[in-house]
């Protein structure tokens, strides 16, 4: 964006949202919104402490637990869905209900079925991240070039090797897309599982703050997960560009 | 119309006898209820060019794919030296309409790519596909990747692919239909020295009249619904005349208005 002649960086529109978040503070209209420059000495504060500490690596751990479940069972589920007519027909009504499901009410049946620990956390963030990893990787599958295929086929490509070197590549910018996605939804997973399960994590801190109405350390928080799923979310955005150029010719 | 449809062959078959590398008999392929080939029988002599010639639709392109083993037949088998194909084998290379190649690979690893799937060492292909890259005049973009290249270009890149895994035969399916005239020219008189210098047998599939005779020793054409082959042509008198002269020839004017004399009718 250009203002009188300048270039601004991206993301300075931030700045003017900040500064509201510091106007709408300091008026002390609400307890609720305290003012960012305490939010952020607060940020500082409880940053490296044990119990943000102990808070994020549990967090993480559910996090990266459940996700890497969904990419690793999602990613060559949606392949073979997008291959296997039988496949398909079995999996993908199931796939397209719970995309659209509310998650969150199956929570407690999960409690019920898996306990109410780290286990139960992690299958209900995987749970939220899988549906559209699936549906995208099939997605990618369906759109190859047939030509593709009958040249690896022509050539004497095995399985195997079709599958890896043609199929896997093929459809990578949109598996890279699913995952984005199923990934911002995990956030969301293993947030409402700590919060629903058991309290542990981020889920426990927001659930003391909270109670306490320790609005700043609440807020601090709640901008540390923001900023932890934008970049996980950026990071991936970046890697879709680098597939990007092949995207639209294959 | 019926009398141009009369199966006159316009040259006689040249008296020496010529090997046949590939022999298609008696193939049927139906799709469902629909019949695709019916009882076709034709024969490809050994180093020289077949054009497989007819109206859209008329099974060209299946035959093709049966040939490499791509599609099965319903009835009647492909023998390619002596040997029942029963799948696509080394001993067959294919090249396709919209080149089929791997946008996330450079020319090189494209070129490769058929070594690559045979379990040819990495140094030992890149060696091969360099001097195959050389020899179709793509030297210089061996790191490029496809989507920064011509039309003309990604097919030369599809061409070096087929050439590098050193088939005897080279299934060609409308190579030159995704690429604009001028360098369709150019590839059709490359075709020719190809054909001379390559001992190679090279099927093509082409729906231009003008290509067909151009660049072919024999020239199958193929009616529809279902198909069979209508006539064989084999023209003999413009091939050593030079590559300028030929589409002046009087036998190529000849060949090409009798070509679409008796296609003519099944045009929609």
């Amino acid at each position: 964006m250009y203002v009188f002649g300048y270039r601004l960086p991206g993301l300075s529109s931030l700045l003017i949202w900040g500064l509201l978040w510091e106007i709408v503070g300091r008026a002390e209209l609400t307890f609720f919104v305290p003012p960012l420059s305490e939010v952020l000495r607060t940020l500082v504060a409880i940053i490296g402490t044990p119990p943000f500490i102990k808070a994020l690596s549990e967090t993480a751990y559910a996090f990266s637990g459940g996700v890497f479940a969904a990419i690793v069972i999602g990613v060559p589920l949606g392949i073979l869905m997008g291959r296997s007519r039988l496949l398909d027909e079995l999996l993908l009504p199931w796939a397209n209900m719970f995309l659209s499901a509310p998650l969150t009410a199956l929570v407690p049946v999960l409690m019920v079925l898996f306990g109410f620990g780290m286990k139960a956390i992690i299958i209900t963030t995987a749970l939220f991240a899988i549906w559209i990893i699936i549906l995208n990787s099939r997605a990618g599958v369906r759109q190859i070039n047939r030509s593709l295929v009958e040249m690896a086929h022509s050539f004497g490509a095995s399985p195997v090797d079709a599958f890896f070197k043609i199929y896997f590549w093929a459809a990578l910018p949109e598996i890279l897309g699913g995952v984005r996605i199923g990934i911002i939804r995990a956030v969301k997973g293993v947030i409402i599982g700590q919060l629903l399960i058991s309290i542990v994590g981020f889920g426990a801190l927001f659930e003391l703050y909270s109670a306490n109405f320790l609005m700043a350390h609440f807020w601090a928080v709640l901008l540390v997960l923001f900023a932890l799923a934008f970049s996980i979310s950026e990071f991936l955005a970046y890697l879709e560009r680098k597939v990007a150029y092949y995207a639209a010719k294959r | 119309m019926a009398m141009s449809q009369t199966k006159r062959v316009l040259t006689p078959v040249e008296n020496t006898p010529t090997e046949i590398a590939v022999s298609a008999r008696n193939i049927t392929k139906n799709y469902g209820a629909v019949e695709a080939l019916k009882d076709l029988t034709l024969e490809f002599p050994r180093g020289q060019l077949t054009s497989l010639l007819g109206p859209s639709g008329c099974g060209k392109t299946t035959l093709l794919k049966i040939i490499a083993g791509l599609l099965k037949t319903t009835s009647g088998e492909v023998e390619v030296n002596g040997k029942a194909v029963t799948g696509p084998g080394p001993n067959r290379a294919f090249v396709f309409q919209d080149f089929a190649l791997l946008p996330w690979a450079t020319v090189l690893r494209n070129v490769a790519f058929g070594l690559e799937l045979r379990g040819v060492a990495r140094s030992e292909r890149e060696a091969r596909a360099e001097k195959y890259i050389k020899d179709v005049g793509l030297a210089g973009f061996e790191q490029s990747y496809p989507h920064e290249l011509s039309g003309g270009m990604r097919q030369r890149v599809g061409l070096a692919r087929a050439l590098s895994v050193d088939a005897q035969v080279l299934l060609m399916d409308e190579p030159f239909s995704a690429v604009d005239e001028q360098t369709r020219r150019k590839f059709q008189e490359d075709l020719l020295s190809l054909v001379q210098n390559e001992n190679k047998t090279f099927i093509f599939v082409t729906h231009s009249i003008e290509e067909a005779v151009y660049v072919s020793d024999q020239i199958a054409i193929l009616l529809p619904r279902p198909s069979r082959v209508s006539e064989v042509i084999r023209p003999s008198g413009f091939r050593n005349k030079g590559i300028d002269n030929i589409r002046r020839d009087p036998e190529y004017l000849d060949i090409v208005d009798n070509i679409w004399a008796s296609l003519r009718s099944y045009v929609e």
